[in-house]
């Protein structure tokens, strides 16, 4: 709070450059880069939700992909054989993400360290399962290929790259303003003092219990939102989207960019998307580089990026 | 009626009998102080008073209330605060942010979403007029972790005096101290509102008779004598833990 | 009548191969408070290194002992050159045992294709025996021997060894451990090299009837957590009888509701959690 002022002007800038420099990309694009854009704001999306669980609440979870498949399959499934419209099936999608986030949150919040990795790693598993399992429905292995864009209006199809830029643009705009807007609220900083201490909160009268759920169905719904933004991307989903190598892939984007500081997981997933792209691109043993990827975050930057920045600034400052 | 009163509390962690049978009643107003050697239970016999811990056995009032089955944070709202004997402070926010989120508790502003914590300016005076009282105000933008440990362990007290509780609990608030530190805190001990009802864990003898109008001594999970500082002073059983124990 | 019978001796073979896996994951916590998602590849590496012994010495033990040597070996070179540098750092932690999960399974499938595989039973136990009026297949009651002999000889180091009395100081307190003079950090190489070495022999005995295929890392990794979640974290007892659970609701959930076999062990896990949040035997 006493960098308000400071902090203030670094948002006001990001965006007065930003802004402009998104919007234009269409311009400047192939549909292939701009897809690849569209994917890194997705996952910036999806991480930083997760960041919110971890970075400001510090409740590591492993199964954030559940929510994420979820509302993926809901919308896919909707838009496939109902035909429903974007405007209901959106909302639809959420409310399943948010009642599935309340129901492991439930179960998982009796529990806290490795209890609280461990089951939330296997209820995202019995996610998975269903998705694999019940193929009358889902799919199974082979998942939902076709599911269509919506079209917002009778004009405006999301079938037009660019125009599904701008449509994910917004969205993730929106989710991350909120976010922002949720770490510095009253609401954030009860998160703060719980993963600094949550026998002081208790002593001071906080209900822990009841903030944590909440932030675990909020930090689900935002989820579940990339996820319905990532279902049209590919117009596709399989039970990849909720397995356990996906929620592990999103807790290496939050600590790679710096857990807590909700831009830090932004750029961490645009720069492990990007990474994957280009690594995927030149050999098929790729998942076995991002495993070095994952030991050397591990070893040499456990407090991601932004860890890595606060030192160098420290160290300089000595000198 | 008494303030606070546990009737035959017990803990038992696991087969091994941490607290036995403890009864004690502190009258409103009362500045009561719990002596003992380490190991004698004060603080497993605190974490039962504020719901840290259930208990094993026993019944545990406020102001004639059952609390027995009440969350800590459920008690903290009724008048219940406390302070830490190993400091417990929110060591990455600054020394403001660990107040305003003690003034802040039991407000149904805490459920705010997207207002900013600086729009409640009202909660920003309160908290300024807190620092000043406490002679803090210097160090309000300092993270937790970077105070000295003195400081510290007045953030604390005064976390725990912010809501205005009926009933304070003080775990060795003098431990690790300095000297003139020790003066200073049982200054601002001496200068708590009279009404406000007192239990302390305390270590050193003299602060205690200093402090306390009665006191209780523990002794390996059992209280074995009560009364007022004379009587402990002559009490042969206490002079033998303690001769004993040095 | 039969069916159950075959059923529950199947389920109890299964269990007691989750036993294997879910005692090393329980010790590994219960002293180090390491989370290892590596254990599901130890288990798979175990069976795949077991595979090619079997292929060119056509011996069964020489099987067991190649798989189990192979992941000890990798189990002390990831204690001591990866998880101890960065201790009780819980985060790291978990992303560097994430990291060589994918590295494994990524290795896995580069030498071994993505075709399942079936290790062949040793010639002792090839045939079925009869049993209660109908025949069975011995290698299974094998196993549950000798999950049964692994069971007590580990409750015997446990409790009646000099090196189990240190590792009950050490999972009591570190500190207090290391005061007592003992070698803590020997002490840690040895349970996380011995827990990849109860893995592997649970991949190699398991070959013969699961099988080893690419993504059994996976899946039993989940089955491991799930057998601890329900016996709790850092106790034998609880892995013996989460591991017999699990393997008995696992086989019946598969026979009864193949589509969903996953909510019989789910289900009851849920319920476990509600009523006792750190697992039967689990410390709070």
């Amino acid at each position: 709070m006493n960098t308000g002022a400071s902090s203030h002007r670094s948002i006001i800038l990001t965006v007065a450059i930003g802004l402009p420099l998104m919007l234009a990309l269409p311009f400047v694009l192939t549909p292939y880069y701009l897809g690849l854009v569209v994917k890194m704001m997705i996952f910036a999306l999806f991480a930083m939700s997760l960041d919110l669980l971890i970075g400001y609440t510090g409740m590591a979870s492993l199964g954030h992909a559940a929510y994420f498949g979820i509302s993926a399959y809901t919308a896919g499934l909707l838009a496939l054989k109902l035909g429903w419209s974007f405007w209901i099936a959106m909302p639809a999608a959420l409310l399943l993400s948010g009642v599935v986030a309340v129901v492991f949150g439930m179960l998982a919040l009796r529990t806290r360290g490795s209890y609280f990795l461990m089951i939330t790693l296997a209820l995202s598993q019995l996610a998975w399962g269903i998705a694999f399992g019940w193929r009358s429905v889902t799919g199974g292995d082979d998942g939902l290929p076709n599911v269509p864009r919506p079209d917002l209006s009778a004009t405006i199809s999301l079938a037009d790259g660019t125009n599904f830029y701008y449509f994910v643009l917004a969205f993730v705009s929106i989710g991350a303003l909120l976010m922002f807007r949720i770490a510095a609220s009253p609401f954030g900083y009860v998160l703060r003092g719980i993963r600094e201490s949550e026998t002081r909160m208790l002593a001071l009268g906080y209900n822990v219990w009841r903030y944590k759920l909440a932030v675990f169905v909020i930090g689900g719904l935002f989820a579940g939102l990339a996820g319905i933004l990532y279902v049209y991307l590919n117009r596709f989903v399989s039970p990849d989207y909720i397995h356990v190598a996906r929620s592990a892939e999103v807790l290496l984007m939050v600590i790679l960019g710096g857990a807590g500081t909700l831009a830090g997981p932004a750029i961490g997933a645009a720069l492990i998307v990007l990474l994957e792209n280009v690594i995927s691109g030149f050999t098929e043993r790729w998942i076995m580089i991002m495993g070095v990827i994952y030991l050397a975050v591990a070893l040499f930057a456990p407090n991601g990026m932004a860890g890595l920045v606060r030192d160098f600034r420290r160290k300089r400052g000595r000198k | 009626m008494s303030a606070l009163s546990a009737q035959g509390v017990s803990k038992n962690f696991g087969g091994v009998q941490a607290l036995s049978d403890i009864s004690l009643d502190v009258p409103e107003g009362q500045r009561r102080v719990i002596i003992g050697p380490n190991g004698a239970g004060k603080t497993t016999f605190f974490n039962m008073l504020t719901g840290t811990f259930p208990v094993s056995g026993g019944r545990i009032s406020l102001f004639g209330q059952d609390i027995t089955q009440l969350p800590a944070n459920e008690r903290a709202n009724l008048g219940l605060a406390r302070t830490f004997q190993i400091t417990n402070l929110f060591s990455r926010l600054t020394v403001m942010e660990n107040l305003l989120l003690a003034l802040q508790a039991g407000t149904s502003g805490a459920y705010s979403l997207f207002r900013s914590m600086r729009a409640n300016t009202a909660l920003f005076q309160r908290a300024d007029e807190l620092l000043e009282h406490w002679q803090l105000t210097g160090i309000a933008s300092s993270p937790a972790r970077e105070i000295s440990y003195g400081q510290q362990r007045q953030v604390d007290l005064m976390l725990a005096m912010s809501r205005n509780p009926k009933v304070l609990l003080l775990d060795e608030p003098m431990a690790g101290l300095s000297a003139a530190e020790v003066v200073r805190v049982s200054g601002m001990i001496h200068e708590l509102p009279r009404e406000m009802t007192i239990l302390m864990i305390e270590h050193d003898m003299d602060v205690a008779f200093d402090l306390a109008d009665r006191i209780n001594v523990f002794h390996q999970g059992q209280m074995i004598v009560e009364g007022n500082a004379d009587e402990i002073r002559a009490h042969p059983q206490v002079n033998e833990i303690y001769l004993g124990a040095d | 009548m039969n069916f159950w019978i075959i059923q529950t001796l199947n389920g109890i073979s299964f269990g007691m191969l989750l036993f294997l896996l879910a005692s090393g994951l329980s010790l590994i916590y219960g002293l180090m408070k390491i989370l290892n998602l590596t254990h599901g590849s130890f288990y798979m590496l175990g069976g795949y290194a077991g595979l090619v012994a079997v292929k060119y010495t056509g011996s069964f033990i020489l099987a067991v002992l190649a798989g189990c040597a192979c992941v000890t070996i990798i189990g002390v070179v990831m204690e001591r050159f990866f998880l101890r540098r960065l201790h009780l750092q819980e985060m790291p932690q978990t992303l560097l045992t994430f990291g060589f999960l994918f590295i494994f399974s990524d290795l896995a499938m580069l030498i071994w294709g993505s075709n399942p595989e079936t290790l062949p039973k040793p010639a002792l136990f090839e045939q079925s025996i009869p049993l209660l009026g109908t025949f069975y297949p011995s290698y299974r009651l094998f196993i549950i021997g000798f999950g049964l002999a692994v069971a007590m000889l580990l409750w015997w180091v446990q409790e009646g060894t000099r090196i189990g009395a240190m590792i009950r100081a050490g999972v009591d307190n570190e500190e207090i451990a290391r005061a007592l003079g003992i070698n803590v950090s020997l002490l840690f190489t040895l349970v996380f090299a011995f827990g990849a070495f109860l893995a592997a022999l649970g991949g190699v005995m398991g070959g013969p009837i699961v099988g080893v295929f690419p993504g059994a890392d996976f899946e039993i990794m989940l089955l491991g957590f799930v057998v601890v979640i329900i016996g709790g974290l850092g106790s034998l007892k609880g892995a013996l009888v989460g591991g017999l659970a699990v393997g008995l609701l696992d086989n019946f959930g598969k026979v009864f509701f193949p589509e969903f076999a996953l909510f019989t062990i789910f289900a009851p896990m849920a319920l476990i959690l509600a009523v006792r949040p750190t697992g039967l035997f689990g410390r709070e």
